[in-house]
Order: C-alpha cells, then structure tokens, then sequence
C-alpha cells in the first residue's frame, strides 16, 4: 500500500522503457501521466468537495443534506454539473466577449499549476522542485488578475465592485500569508516542500509556529474568499461578486476553482505546518499519502466550519485586520523565530 | 412628566380655537380649519407635548376631502384625532414635516393615493405607484379600464 | 498627479437577496461608501385599502393576513380591534386571551425571522436555519388552531373563529419550556459572536429624539431608549393583567435593535405563560349580528405588532362594506428615516441597517 502510487510509476516507466522508447520521450510520458492524475484528483475533489460543504453545512444546521442522487447523494454533485453543463452560457449585451470567455477557462491554472510541485506522500511529488514554496506563492496570487478580469469584463456594477475587494483583499493578505511562511522558511533553510517535511520528522511545525500557524490559516480563508473573509462574493450585499453575469458552465468553473482553491491552500498548512505526509505518534503502517490526504480533509473540514459558523466581516474591517493586525504579528514572528534560531544554534541545545 | 387629562386638554384648545367642533364623546376627536391648521399643530405639540404623529391619512367623502391626522405623547396613553376638510376641486393642505418629521412617507401616500396636495413637503412625489400613473386610486370617482374583466 | 473619482449610482433591488422583498434603493457610491440613498417602495402594492372598500367587514380579515405575512394574527387583531371599536362590541374575556396567547405566539414568529434573517444580511446563513426551525413549531401551532400556517385569518370582529383545540395548550407549553434553550443557542451562535458584534455595534445609531421625531416604533424605537409599548403605555385587549416588561436598547444602533428583538421574546413567552394559567372559560365569540352593519362613523385603534404601532383607521357609510379604511403600517413608517440612516454608511452596513429596521414588503407596500 505504502508504495502503490510510485510501484506504479516506476511500472509504467519500465514497461515503456521495454517498450523500445528513448529515456528522454519515457520521462516526458511518464511526467505527463502523473500532472494528469493530478488533474483528475483536483478536478474529481472539487466535485466531492461540494458534496461535502452541503453535508457538512447541512448537519450543522439540523438538516439532513442531499440524499437523493445516488448513494447517501453521493452523485449529487455530478447531476449538478450535468445541469450546469447543459444550461445556456450567457454572455451579456455589453460584456467584454474576450475577456468573458477568458476568466472561467483561466481560473483553474493556478491551482493546477501548482499542485505539479506538492508532496501527496512519501516519493510522491511530481516535480521536486527546491523552490518549491516560492512557486506556490508566486502562482497562487496569479487568482486575483483572472477574478478581477471576469469582473471587469462583465460589465455590471456589482461584478466591479466585488473584483475591487479581490484585488484589495488580496493585496492585503498575500502579505502576512508570506510573512507567515517565512518562521518556517528560517527554521528549515529550504523552499523545498520535501526537504521542509523531513525537517519536522521529530516536532511538526505547527508546534513550532502556532503563530506562524494561526497568521496562514486566517490569511488563507481570505485567500480563498471564503466565510467569514467572502467579502468577494457577499451574496447578501453584492449578489454573487465578480461572478454575478456568468451562468451554466462559466460559474460552474469559478465555483469549482474555489474548492481547488481550498484543496491548495490546506495541501499547503498539511505541507508546512501538520508535518506533510508523516505518520504521527509512529502510526508508520497506515501509507503516508493517507496520512496527507487524512490532514488535508481535516483543514478543509475547518475551512467548512468557518463558514457556516461566522458572519461575514466589513471591508474596512477586512483591512484593518489585515495591516493592523497580521501584518505586524507576523513581523513578530519572524523575529522571534529568527531570535529563537540564534539562540539554539549558539547555546548548542 | 405628567399631562393633563384629555378632557381638559381639549377644553383648553376649544376656548383657544372657537373655530374646532369637537366630537362629543370621548374619543379625542376634533375638527380643525385648514388655515388654523399648522398653528393648532404647533400649540399642541408644543404646549401639550404631543410630540409622536402615529398616523396620517385622507378620505373622500365625495363633496369633500377629509385628512386626518392622530397624535399621542410617547409613554403616556393620550392620543388626539384631528380632522381637517379641504375643499374637493383644490385638495392643498399645509405640510406637517416641520412639525413631525415622520409624516414624510405618509403624506407621499396621501398624495398619491388620494392627490392631496401638501405644501412645503420637501419631497412629494408619489411613493407606492408608478411615477407615470395616472389618477389617484383611492378617489371614489377613480375609474380603472383592463385588468382581467376587460 | 490627482486622482479622479466619481461616484456612480447602484441599484440596490428591486430583485436583491437582503431587501426582503421587492425594496429597491436607489444608492449613490463614493467607492463602497453611500452619498445619497433614495428608498424606492411600491413593487408589492396590491391596493388592499381600495380592495376593502368593495368587501364585506368579515371579507377584509383575510386581505389583513397579507400585510406582515409574518405575523398575521397580529394584523388581523390591528383590523378587528379598530371594527370592534366602531361598534362598540364587548369582546369576551377568552377570546380576548386567546387572542394575546396567538398574537404573542405571532409575535414571536415575527421576531424569530427577523432574526434569523439578520443573521443571514450580516452573512451568517446557519443563525437563519435555526431561528426558522423553531418557527416551525409556532407555525404547527397556529395550523392547529386556525388551519393555516402563514395567513390564519383566525380573529372576527368580536371574537375569534373557533375555540382553542384539544392539545394546543399542552404542545405551546412544550414549545415555551423548550424556547429558552434556543434563545441561548441564537445567543451562542449569533449575539455572542465577534464579527457579529463588530459588524453592528455603533451602526447607525438613531437618538432617543430623532426616534420620536420620525414617527418610528416598535422595536427601532424602543431601541434607542425610549419606552413606549402600546400593551403598557395604553394596554388595550387584556394586557394590563399580565406582568411583563418592555425592554429598551440604549444606544440605538443596529445591535440593540436586533438584541432588543430577543429579549422582547423572552418576555413575550413569559405572557404566554401568564395567559395560559389564567385562561377563563366561556364564550369565544361577542354578541355581533351576522351581517356586520355598523353606524355611520369612524374609529381609529392601534394595537403593538411585531414591527411597531399597527394602526387602523375604519369609516363606515352605515352599509355593509366599509367606505374607507387605512392601515397605519409600521414598516412603511418605519422606513421613512432609511434615507437619512445608510448615509456615510458602506454597502454592507446598508445591508446591515435595513435588515435591523426588519420590514415585511407586504405590510411597507399594502
């Protein structure tokens, strides 16, 4: 079980290699097969990660949720998206066409892009990248340009609106998500996500950097726009955001986006924080990529109670919060950190 | 505070204003001029402290139009009915958003539903119908062609 | 270099998820923050005043339900109190107790959902699931007593139409021992919550004078500090037999407002409580011929609804149809100070303090 993904690497690679093609062409197959596992995981997550969002709110607030497609509604989301799918993509009298059209068909790169460098278990990572964290980074805040651009091309006054708070939103909490990263960045000396998990082998992190921790989760629910930090879509004052004009399948993309979205962002805490795919308290027998996937499930579960627990907060308030409050404390923490570092290295302990 | 009772309230206006008819029984009622209007208002929110306007509406009794007006102190049990007739052809009545603020909306209603004028309403436009409707509904002579009998 | 702004115009409604209803505002932006607001109304007028011109007196009850669908026992009472009081009808003392047993009943459904739908403005979607929940319970309540759930049309002038059925009192007993625990769960989940609390504390504050000034009341008055309920400043029905208080806010923004709604619950199923002990036996229906004929005459009567002083004003020409008649509707005259309220205020907050007003479209647009 432990090596099933990468037995099964290394068994296609071999029966492509006996196959009488050339080292250069085998890796280039190889690599694709893998992004494209990649990509059926993200695409089929998100699909269930619906699912999961309606059971989850549903049993929070004393109802029972979607139980009839399917199993216990199990194919409930997928009827959905065959509904979406067939309905009428409108594009408005005086949208910007190109633009329009461009938003839902770009809105998934970013994840995908960077899921091809996250460590899904022991040996498991589709490109070892050793700035890995740093490419993260830089892709993830890629979202901001592609939501904005919907909004703007759509035309409507409450579309700009909520492409306006993207934009600020995330001006504002790129900065302590980064900041927050750096404590973690210190203690390891490595933007390599492999390298970072086998650097809390002994304590995870989170234990390490509950600040650092606490900073990245509540930037990271902002990150992904969703409650209490959903300013973007506000479906109580602003309709739907920036996604307001799109129909069918177009919304269907943005609304799946925000759950690879999710997805990405917990990848990352598990990553970073929660010690990636190490087994913890020597449970070694259950394989690492369940350990990872058990964490990931788990952040998202806490991303889900968030939002069907909290109200949504003002938009001065959003960036009160971000500058005033995570910013300096994140500050803080890489001091700390960095003091902290000196001390252990210089004491020997 | 402590007002007077609403016997002696309307004893004291009726020496004060020889123009009011008051109903006999106990129900508060009284009937103002159009021209003593504002200034009856005044004294009684001043003078009696009847500072809370509840309500404000109009009827048309055909020959004449009749709005109405009821006025109470806040925390305290007291209300006033006061009535003025305007004649049909001119329907014009002084405004009471000098006075009580919160006849705003209730004044737009007036005038919309029964097209009494109230001059020196900062704001009178019609409030529940259409900008472009034509009549005034509540009107006993207003006539409605379609809908679904037609 | 400067930077140029201008303002823009939005069109807040009629079609909106917050207005609760078909409410447009009309909202002049400086970025997200409001210049100008001009409150349109009038998408759900149905004429129901012009309606009750050609009904019998019985005929207009069932209109009245669909003032506040919300709390239409409330609204039935504000109409046959006002008939009741043209004719001068003695109305028998059960009927006059269950009638305070459904209307707080009403009232409480009132609130429940203006709470609920606070939470959800505020964007709290789960406090609106478990305030409609329990709402449920009072709607099986009025199911069971009048046959319908939302427009009960259950009052008559000079009674109520029919007697209490077998086990309503034992199951509204059920529902008040059960209440205070959800209200420590709506306290839980929404009152006590940060953002909640951030979101509306010093929200539009409205002073005790201003209050007075505009005509507001219910709740939104009581609010800002001023005590004036009907049921104790002029208790009609059988009020002043029961003990009870009114709660009042102190600062008078959109927190008090909503917590106001609360804690006026509480003391609306304290009166439940009080009038289901005292509860007499005896007719449930005053001595009122079966065709309603009054005199040539007027009356104007007010009674406390869920939003506020519910007035109705009755002139009958002595036939069989009333020739006029006027609901003094608490929203509508509520929202009279909206336009001076969102001013200076951001596109949430506006949400935010139309949402603590707590309008029903049916009752602002008759």
């Amino acid at each position: 079980m432990e090596n099933l993904f990468v037995s099964m690497a290394a068994g296609i690679r071999s029966l492509l290699g006996s196959g009488g093609l050339s080292e250069w062409a085998t890796d280039f197959l190889v690599m694709f097969l893998k992004l494209g596992a990649i990509l059926v995981y993200i695409l089929v997550s998100a699909l269930w990660l619906v699912y999961m969002e309606r059971k989850v709110s549903a049993y929070m607030q004393c109802r029972i949720g979607p139980n009839r497609v399917g199993p216990m509604g199990l194919l409930q989301t997928t009827a959905d998206i065959g509904k979406l799918i067939s309905k009428e993509f409108i594009i408005p009298k005086d949208a910007d066409k190109k633009l329009f059209l461009l938003g839902p068909i770009l809105i998934f790169m970013p994840p995908l892009a960077v899921f091809a460098v996250a460590p899904f278990g022991k040996g498991m990572v589709a490109i070892d990248m050793n700035i890995g964290v740093y490419y993260f980074l830089a892709l993830a805040s890629l979202s901001t340009v592609i939501i904005w651009m919907a909004g703007w091309a759509s035309n409507n006054k409450y579309s700009l609106i909520g492409s306006m708070r993207v934009v600020a939103q995330m001006v504002s909490y790129e900065m302590p998500l980064i900041l927050s990263i750096v404590g973690v960045i210190i203690l390891t000396g490595t933007l390599n996500m492999s390298d970072i998990i086998h650097a809390q082998e002994n304590v995870w992190f989170i234990f390490l950097q509950p600040l650092g921790f606490l900073i990245y989760l509540i930037a990271a629910v902002a990150e992904t726009n969703r409650a209490p930090f959903d300013l973007v879509e506000g479906e109580s004052e602003i309709i739907c955001g920036p996604f307001t004009e799109y129909s069918g399948m177009g919304f269907a993309m943005f609304f799946l986006a925000e759950y690879a979205n999710v997805v990405l962002v917990s990848v990352m805490a598990t990553t970073l924080f929660l010690g990636g795919w190490l087994a913890p308290f020597g449970l070694t027998f259950i394989p690492s990529w369940i350990w990872f996937l058990l964490k990931v499930y788990l952040m998202i579960f806490l991303f889900m109670w968030f939002r069907w627990t909290y109200p949504r907060v003002r938009v001065d308030q959003l960036m009160e919060f971000g500058w005033k409050v995570l910013v300096p404390l994140s500050i803080a923490n890489i001091f700390v950190t960095g003091i902290g570092k000196y001390l252990y290295h210089s004491l020997g302990w | 505070m402590n007002p007077k009772p609403l016997e002696e309230i309307i004893e004291e206006l009726k020496t004060r204003y020889p123009g009011i008819e008051v109903a006999e029984s106990g129900s508060g009622s009284i009937t103002v001029t159009v021209d003593q209007l504002v200034a009856f208002m005044r004294e009684i929110k001043e003078k009696y402290h009847f500072n809370y306007l509840t309500n404000v509406t109009g009827v048309d009794y055909r020959d004449y139009f009749e709005v109405v007006y009821n006025v109470s102190i806040v925390e305290q049990p007291h209300m006033l009915h006061i009535k003025t007739r305007l004649d049909r052809h001119n329907p014009v009545v002084p405004s009471m958003v000098p006075i009580w603020g919160g006849a705003i909306w209730q004044e737009r209603e007036v005038y919309d539903l029964l097209g009494i004028t109230f001059e020196g309403h900062p704001d009178l436009r019609r409030i529940l119908l259409d900008d472009q409707w034509e009549g005034h509904p509540l009107r006993k002579d207003y006539q409605w062609e379609g809908g679904r009998e037609s | 270099m400067t930077l140029k702004t201008e303002e823009f115009l939005l069109n807040l409604g009629p079609q909106h998820p917050s207005t609760h209803g078909v409410f447009r505002i009309l909202l002049t932006l400086d970025g997200e923050t409001v210049v100008k607001a001009v409150p349109i109304p009038g998408y759900l007028h149905r004429g129901i005043e012009k309606l009750a011109e050609s009904r019998t007196y019985t005929q207009v009850i069932p209109y009245t339900d669909r003032l506040d669908y919300l709390a239409g026992m409330l609204m039935n009472w504000g109409y046959v109190h006002a008939v009741e009081k043209l004719m001068n009808v003695e109305v028998p003392e059960r009927a006059e107790y269950i009638r305070v047993i459904v209307g707080e009943l009403a009232r409480i459904a009132s609130h429940l959902v203006a709470t609920g739908a606070y939470a959800a403005d505020v964007g709290g979607l789960t406090g609106f699931i478990y305030t409609f929940r329990d709402r449920e319970d009072i709607m099986d309540l009025f199911e069971m007593i009048s046959g319908a759930r939302l427009t009960p049309s259950y009052m008559r002038v000079g009674g109520v139409a029919d007697d209490i059925p077998d086990g309503f009192i034992d199951k509204c007993r059920q529902f008040l021992d059960y209440f205070p625990t959800a209200l420590d769960e709506y306290n839980g989940l929404i009152t006590g919550n940060e953002i909640f609390q951030a979101r509306t504390k010093n929200v539009a504050i409205i002073s005790a004078e201003k209050a007075i000034e505009m005509s507001l009341s219910g709740p939104v008055l009581r609010a800002s500090g001023v005590n004036y309920d009907l049921r104790k400043a002029r208790p009609y029905s059988v009020y002043d037999r029961f003990d009870f208080e009114v709660p009042v806010g102190s600062k008078g923004d959109c927190f008090d407002r909503y917590y106001l709604r609360l804690l006026e619950m509480e003391q609306s199923a304290k009166i439940i409580r009080h009038a289901l002990d005292q509860l007499p036996e005896g007719p449930i229906k005053g001595k009122v011929p079966k065709v309603i004929k009054p005199t040539a005459g007027e009356a104007y009567a007010e009674i406390e609804s869920s939003k506020g002083i519910m007035g109705t004003y009755v002139v009958s020409d002595g036939s069989t149809n009333p020739y006029r008649v006027h609901f003094r509707r608490p929203s509508f005259v509520n929202l009279g100070y909206l336009d001076e309220m969102l001013k200076g205020w951001k596109i949430a907050d506006a949400i935010a303090i139309l949402g603590s007003i707590d309008i029903v479209l049916g009752e602002v647009d008759a």
